[in-house]
């Protein structure tokens, strides 16, 4: 019995080049992601035409939050010890001298906002709930107890011979005389040379810098 | 869907058709999974790294001979109020602050222009100078040509962080090659607070 059979038309897509297109952008998001460190306090930091990539090793960052905290942290990729060094070596100018067993529950890139009296109580929570702790701040605006000079200090001292870029990321709404605090810390020490952490932005139309890069001159106008 | 052929041809009775093994997997859990990965790496990915900018401070001296002379005629000082307020003069302040104004963060980017277009107009041709640019590998533009032009800033304690950041920025987009960052003088924080109360705050007065 010859049936005219009417070929039922197959409701299944073929899954297999969505799942490689889903898997490609998987891919480049997995690359192109660089986590954020965990960080105690969001900073939100002006934008600016600049487009030095942030340095990560070999640096001190001295971040400022909204409520005028000022923070110190050390990013030292090559060399583990240097962040323990520091702390020590800053506590001693202080006067309030740790140990490298106190400070060792530091990690690369923290943010220490303490005052070295308090340090010690600090370091002797866990790791996890000291990122939740609700730092002070280091105190600078007073010159008699701005306690961020022996900070620097140290930091001159143990990275001694090397190359040291200071960092400084304020929030945008910080209020400027906590800056100039900080700067006039940096210039006690003899530095001179820093970096404003900022967001990338463009250029804006028209203006000289616009068409210099426009003609693919590379060069920082500085 | 190919189910395994049932419409085969009928064997004798006992004789039992191997059933063929659908070989095709179901792709849409692994799908599902794939794109619940993406969106979270969409919503964790921080596209724009952070970036940098340079700044130099001079060393604090106590010596008149160290101190960075300004001509009169190039200067452009910058005042930094509270509110995102700005306020700017050429020159020396004059006394009655009549070339005391104030301007916006948008506005002064005219005001810069202008004044280094100012600057650079009046500059006659220095062969010397233009030899000292070319051996410190520096353009004659930036070296030579906006020498006079100084841009002084003076963030007053009213003035928050990101209006700082946002000037010097201003210094980079308009290609300004001097420029410092001082405390503003007592008389121009008189002038400050005095406009301020005039106009009432937030409404400042246009700049031109």
């Amino acid at each position: 019995m010859a049936r005219n059979q009417v070929k039922k038309a197959s409701t299944d897509t073929d899954m297999t080049p969505f799942v490689d297109v889903a898997f490609l952008i998987l891919a480049f998001f997995i690359m192109a992601t660089k986590f954020k460190p965990a960080e105690p306090v969001p900073i939100t930091t002006p934008n600016s035409v600049s487009s030095q990539p942030l340095p990560d090793n070999n640096a001190v960052m001295i971040s400022i939050d909204k409520d005028d905290k000022v923070y110190f942290s050390i990013m030292s990729k090559s060399d583990k010890q240097k962040p323990f060094d520091l702390i020590v070596e800053a506590s001693k100018l202080r006067n309030i001298p740790l140990t490298t067993e106190d400070v060792n529950s530091y990690r690369d890139g923290d943010m220490i906002g303490m005052p070295f009296s308090k340090l010690k109580g600090f370091f002797d929570l866990p790791h996890d709930q000291q990122l939740k702790y609700k730092q002070e701040g280091i105190p600078v605006l007073d010159s008699a107890t701005a306690e961020l000079t022996y900070w620097i200090a140290a930091a001159k001292q143990v990275f001694a011979g090397e190359q040291l870029k200071i960092l400084i990321k304020g929030d945008a709404v910080s209020k400027y005389p906590v800056f100039k605090a900080v700067v006039d810390a940096l210039k006690k020490n003899d530095e001179q040379k820093y970096n404003l952490v900022t967001s990338p932005e463009e250029a804006p139309q028209g203006t000289d810098l616009y068409k210099e890069r426009l003609q693919g001159k590379s060069k920082e106008a500085k | 869907m190919d189910t395994g052929g049932d419409d085969g041809q009928k064997k004798g009775p006992g004789v039992k058709k191997a059933k063929k093994l659908n070989t095709r997997v179901d792709m849409t859990p692994f799908v599902d999974i794939g794109f619940l990965l993406i969106t979270f790496f969409i919503f964790t990915a921080t596209m724009s790294a952070p970036t940098t900018m340079d700044l130099n401070m001079p060393k604090d001296t106590d010596k008149k001979d160290e101190e960075t002379k300004v001509k009169q005629s190039g200067a452009l000082n910058i005042l930094l109020g509270k509110e995102n307020s700005l306020f700017y003069y050429e020159g020396e302040l004059d006394p009655t602050g009549a070339n005391f104004k104030s301007a916006t963060f948008k506005e002064i980017r005219d005001v810069i222009i202008n004044k280094k277009k100012e600057v650079v107009d009046k500059y006659v041709s220095d062969p010397a100078c233009e030899a000292e640019a070319k051996a410190k590998g520096k353009t004659v533009d930036d070296y030579c040509k906006q020498k006079d032009f100084f841009v002084i800033i003076k963030p007053t304690d009213d003035a928050v962080y990101k209006n700082v950041v946002d000037i010097l920025d201003e210094m980079t987009i308009n290609k300004v090659a001097r420029y410092a960052l001082v405390p503003p003088f007592p008389t121009e924080l008189e002038a400050v607070k005095l406009t301020e109360s005039a106009a009432g705050m937030n409404t400042a007065p246009p700049a031109k």
